[in-house]
């Protein structure tokens, strides 16, 4: 029973690592699962999941927008891409947020492949994401069903 | 009589229409001056005998005339054309003499029919004149007459016969009438010899045809002087030797200076002198040897002419046997045409020069916006830079707050210290470019000259390490509130001041102030009009001089050129002895430009040096109270001890036997961090420097702690913003200050303590102090999730608005204590809700903000009036990105800024600083 939570902890040790390790996620989300406490044990998880769900529908607001061919309203794709790199940014998406970078300068340039690019970029990176942190929650989950403790990782 | 048969017989071999002559008859005579000319004629050119002396503007060498035309095919030819002419002439005279001839025969008939009809009459023999017989052989009337006459004269002589037998009285009367008619036919006879005669003698003059050819040529030269007289043009001919043998020269200047004779037989280059006249001369030799035909365009420079450009054409002359003797050559002046040739020549050139710069220009531009955008690139990589390595610099710090031993200490300090090198450099690297990208905008706000120097000698004595004294001395003429960028004022001081004590190591450093008049440099410097225009021009500007004085070690002459250069210091050796970037000073020099200044050093080795800035600031009206405290409120609330404002003179001492370690607490200098940006919360030290010189200034011992806040921070001199480490000093002299214990209390806890400690502090401050109204302006509702659980981690509650609109009405209806504002929003964005929020606190009311579109009922309460005086801390939580710079969020009034993604670490920081 220890073994197998020693063998859970170490698998989800490594792979929270892999995840910073990947560029998946940064310091933000330390900062995040830091802020997690007896008070608020499912933080990180509620965070996350307004954070998705903000990315579903940003990410569609923005493939509409940019569906309008000929009439594409990059201030509007612009403010929904900013929107998603404050909140990429505050979660600590580390990938999600940079591609929000290089989307708004894209946006601010009005290229539309650029745009289009990137918005396929974004939906693929976030789901990315999301998969992944299911499965370090499902790990999460393990342990503690395991009767372990979520061990504190550090990435430093 | 012989001349009349040749007549005749010319006129029958010729069968030629006779030809009128080309020439006008009366050109030649009606011309009032008759320009052509030429020479006397000498004695063998006796064909020319008869032309006109007229005006003298050609002149013509006769003797070698009929040799040029006897020698040369022109010649010749002229010569042909000439005697063809001289003939056509001579036809119309033989023309003219027929026809004459022709009315004398008739009148001759005339008579004899006469005659022969008194001879019928009379049936009279009479002899008959033999002079009828001329022309029998040339007229058939004649002939037939004859014959008829004899025919009658047979009759004749019959009828005598008949009648010799009549009365003498009748045959005398008949023989006086004969007698009288043969005497009017001898008379008309004769007269008809005199007529022929008369002829015969007007043939002898015209059959020499040298008048023919004299008149002819006066014509042509009348005609060709018709058609020169106002032509620009000098012909002539020369002979192989190039000297002169005829000169036709419009011009009336070589006429007036040079003599005829002067000119026939000699050559360009001995009338004229100057330029041009070599090349004519060589340019007449070339053709004459090439005998090729050319034009040329000459420029002569002559005494004679002036400057005047003549178009040459010059061509060689051959005679009969195909050898060159002379040349001629025509030249027409074109001046104008050549000046305007030129004009247009150079407004080409002027054109393509025009062109070439522009293209250089936008070349430059190019070049300019490349760099530009690498200097771009070099901030955004500084920050980029920036960020892991406050987080580095900041691990860095946790761990030597932890238990180490001596050697880890040592090795962390050194940790810390390269840490805080590379961020000072970053720090410097984003001003520098931002300076030079133009990235950079002053701000103009109000401030106390006496105020910053006597902060920025505090902070620099704060961090000092040396046994030196800082003083500060502001002359009394210097105005007690005068507006400018304080920031980036502070920011030069800061740097030189740290400067000077870094090459100083005893003696004293300090700043001196005081008003000089308007330097020369200013008047026409243009960016002395930006920064006027950045201070408002209402004001009344004033010079200010500040000296930043040392007796460090100097700076040898040699090394001052490069002083202000990037990435320079005085020697290699230096660099490695002293450290530092060599930006400071670039960045100052720079910063000084910018602000309409000039920045320069004066130096003695091992004296010391002094660098001086002067600037020109806007005089504010003092009188502005509510102002003042706005600006400086938390100081003059906490300070009971009078308004140090007026003070003059600083000094901080050094405190001997001072440990300088960094361990141990030590006795503390009361000297709390500060913004520059900021209303500083300074009020710990401000009694103290007030009311005695004994401030102790040493190095607290905790700095490195403080340093933590430092990561985000753009201001360079922020690294030394927080190094007094009073916290766990309960020093009694903090009690000095209105400030309660608690707050000071926390403030030493979060100065030191580590992170696990947190909990505990944020109790005790529940329990000790009333709880902050915090507004947290933010859009984003990830952002507001994660501040909220920060929050509460830090044990504050705040209230949320979710744009400018929002919090502008929050801030209306409820009064806070500080405002965390998003800067990119919908609706409003924070820089303007910040705006209007600060314009709000100046005026009282919210017109700014309505006039903006702001939909606000006006709640007008007394509590809001008491608030507006107050300057409600606003900190902007900025993306760090070019576009929500940190000098923009001061520009419309922030205090501060946390950079975004917001950590628990530097909320907590900016909490600490702005709640107390």
């Amino acid at each position: 029973m220890d073994a197998h939570v020693a063998q859970l902890q170490m698998q989800y040790r490594n792979y929270i690592l892999s995840l910073y390790q990947q560029g998946f996620l940064d310091d933000q989300f330390t900062e995040l699962k830091s802020l997690q406490d007896d008070g608020s044990p499912d933080f990180v998880a509620e965070v996350l999941s307004l954070f998705f769900d903000d990315c579903v529908k940003l990410v569609g607001n923005m493939a509409r927008a940019l569906d309008q061919i000929g009439t594409v309203d990059f201030c509007q794709v612009g403010a929904n891409v900013h929107q998603l790199k404050g909140s990429s940014s505050s979660v600590g998406a580390k990938r999600v947020k940079g591609l929000c970078i290089n989307f708004k300068e894209l946006c601010e340039a009005k290229n539309y492949e650029g745009c289009v690019r990137c918005l396929q970029q974004v939906d693929i990176e976030y789901k990315t994401l999301k998969a992944k942190l299911q499965d370090m929650f499902n790990l999460e989950k393990q342990i503690v069903q395991a009767g372990g403790i979520v061990p504190q990782v550090d990435i430093n | 009589m012989v001349c009349e048969m040749e007549t005749d017989q010319q006129m029958e071999e010729m069968d030629v229409e006779v030809l009128s002559s080309m020439w006008p008859e009366d050109v030649g005579g009606t011309e009032p001056d008759n320009q052509f000319n030429v020479e006397k004629p000498a004695g063998d050119s006796d064909t020319l005998k008869e032309v006109d002396i007229a005006e003298k503007r050609t002149m013509a060498d006769l003797k070698r005339l009929p040799d040029l035309l006897n020698t040369t095919d022109q010649g010749s030819t002229q010569l042909t054309n000439l005697v063809k002419q001289w003939e056509y002439m001579q036809d119309h005279a033989v023309r003219l003499l027929r026809e004459e001839l022709k009315i004398l025969t008739k009148q001759r008939e005339e008579a004899e029919a006469k005659e022969l009809k008194i001879i019928e009459e009379h049936n009279f023999e009479t002899e008959e004149p033999e002079n009828v017989r001329v022309l029998d052989e040339s007229s058939d009337l004649f002939r037939r007459f004859k014959e008829k006459k004899r025919d009658k004269l047979v009759g004749r002589k019959r009828i005598e016969i008949d009648e010799e037998f009549d009365t003498v009285a009748y045959w005398k009367q008949k023989a006086l009438t004969f007698e009288k008619m043969l005497e009017a036919s001898t008379e008309r006879e004769r007269r008809l010899i005199e007529k022929l005669n008369e002829s015969l003698k007007t043939m002898e003059s015209h059959s020499a045809p040298v008048e023919e050819l004299t008149q002819n040529l006066k014509r042509a030269e009348g005609f060709l002087h018709f058609i020169l007289q106002n032509a620009p043009i000098v012909m002539g001919h020369q002979d192989k030797d190039l000297r002169y043998l005829f000169i036709y020269n419009k011009f009336p200047t070589l006429r007036e200076h040079v003599r005829d004779k002067d000119i026939l037989g000699k050559t360009d280059v001995e009338i004229f002198h100057g330029g041009g006249v070599k090349e004519s001369e060589d340019f007449k030799r070339e053709v004459l040897e090439k005998g090729k035909a050319s034009k040329r365009e000459i420029t002569f420079e002559t005494d004679l002419f002036g400057s005047k450009t003549f178009l040459i054409y010059v061509e060689p002359v051959y005679n009969k046997a195909r050898e060159k003797i002379g040349i001629n050559y025509m030249g027409m002046e074109v001046t104008d045409q050549v000046r305007k040739r030129e004009k247009m020549a150079k407004l080409r050139e002027d054109n393509a020069v025009r062109k070439a710069m522009e293209s250089e220009l936008t070349k430059t531009i190019h070049i300019t916006e490349e760099t530009m955008r690498a200097k771009q690139m070099l901030a955004t990589m500084s920050h980029e830079i920036r960020s892991p390595l406050s987080g580095v610099v900041g691990m860095a710090e946790i761990l030597s707050t932890t238990k180490l031993d001596k050697e880890q200490r040592q090795l962390l300090n050194v940790m810390i210290s390269s840490g805080d090198l590379v961020l000072q450099l970053i720090n410097d690297i984003l001003d520098l470019s931002k300076v030079e990208s133009g990235v950079m905008k002053l701000e103009a706000t109000k401030f106390r000259p006496r105020e910053v120097v006597k902060h920025v000698l505090q902070t620099a004595a704060a961090s000092l390490k040396k046994e030196l004294t800082l003083e500060g001395n502001i002359a009394d003429e210097v105005p007690i509130l005068v507006v400018g960028d304080v920031l980036r004022i502070r920011q030069i001081l800061t740097n030189l001041i740290s400067n000077a004590i870094k090459f100083t190591h005893q003696g004293k450093v300090g700043i001196k102030l005081k008003v000089i008049p308007e330097p020369s440099f200013a008047s026409d410097n243009t960016h002395k009009a930006d920064a006027e225009e950045q201070n408002g021009l209402a004001e009344t500007s004033v010079w200010i001089c500040c000296d930043v004085y040392d007796t460090g070690i100097g700076i040898p002459e040699n090394a001052l050129p490069c002083l202000f250069k990037k990435y320079m210091q005085a020697s290699a050796d230096h660099a490695r002895k002293y450290g530092g970037t060599g930006l400071g000073l670039a960045i100052c020099k720079q910063l000084v430009e910018l602000m309409g200044g000039q920045l320069t050093v004066t130096s003695q080795v091992n004296l010391g040096s002094t660098f001086t800035f002067i600037l020109p600031y806007k005089v504010a009206a003092s009188n502005d109270h509510s102002d003042d405290q706005d600006e400086f409120s938390d100081m003059v609330d906490h300070q009971p001890e009078p308004d140090d404002s007026t003070e003059g003179y600083f000094q901080f001492k050094p405190l001997l036997g001072s440990i300088y370690s960094n361990g141990g607490p030590v006795m503390g200098n009361n000297f709390l961090p500060h913004k520059a940006m900021l209303p500083s919360p300074v009020k710990l030290i401000n009694g103290n420097t007030g009311q005695s010189e004994s401030v102790q200034v040493e190095n607290g011992g905790y700095m490195d702690d403080t340093r933590l806040e430092t990561g985000s921070g753009h201001c360079p001199e922020s690294a030394h913003q927080y190094e007094n480490g009073n916290g766990r000093c309960p020093s009694k002299e903090s009690e000095s200050c209105s400030s309660s214990q608690a707050s000071s209390e926390m403030e030493s806890e979060f100065t030191v303590s580590s992170p696990r400690e947190d909990v505990q502090t944020e109790t005790e401050v529940k329990e000790t102090s009333k709880q902050p109204k915090i507004l947290l302006v933010e859009d984003n509702k990830i952002n507001i999730m994660v501040a909220k659980s920060m929050m509460k981690q830090l044990g504050y509650t705040f209230d949320i608005a979710n744009n400018g609109v929002e919090a502008i009405t929050a801030i209306n209806s409820s009064s806070y204590d500080l405002v965390l504002m998003d800067v990119c929003m919908p609706v409003l964005d924070g820089l303007k809700a910040t705006r209007l929020i600060r314009s709000y606190e100046e005026s009282g009311n919210w017109d700014a903000a309505v006039e903006a579109g702001v939909d606000i009922k006006v709640l007008e309460n007394k509590q809001m009036s008491v608030r507006s005086t107050n300057r409600l801390p606003i900190i902007a939580m900025t993306a760090n990105t070019l576009s929500e710079s940190s000098e923009e969020c001061y520009a419309n009034g922030m205090d501060s800024f946390i950079s975004k993604p917001v950590t628990l670490q530097k909320l907590k920081q900016c909490l600490q600083q702005y709640l107390h």
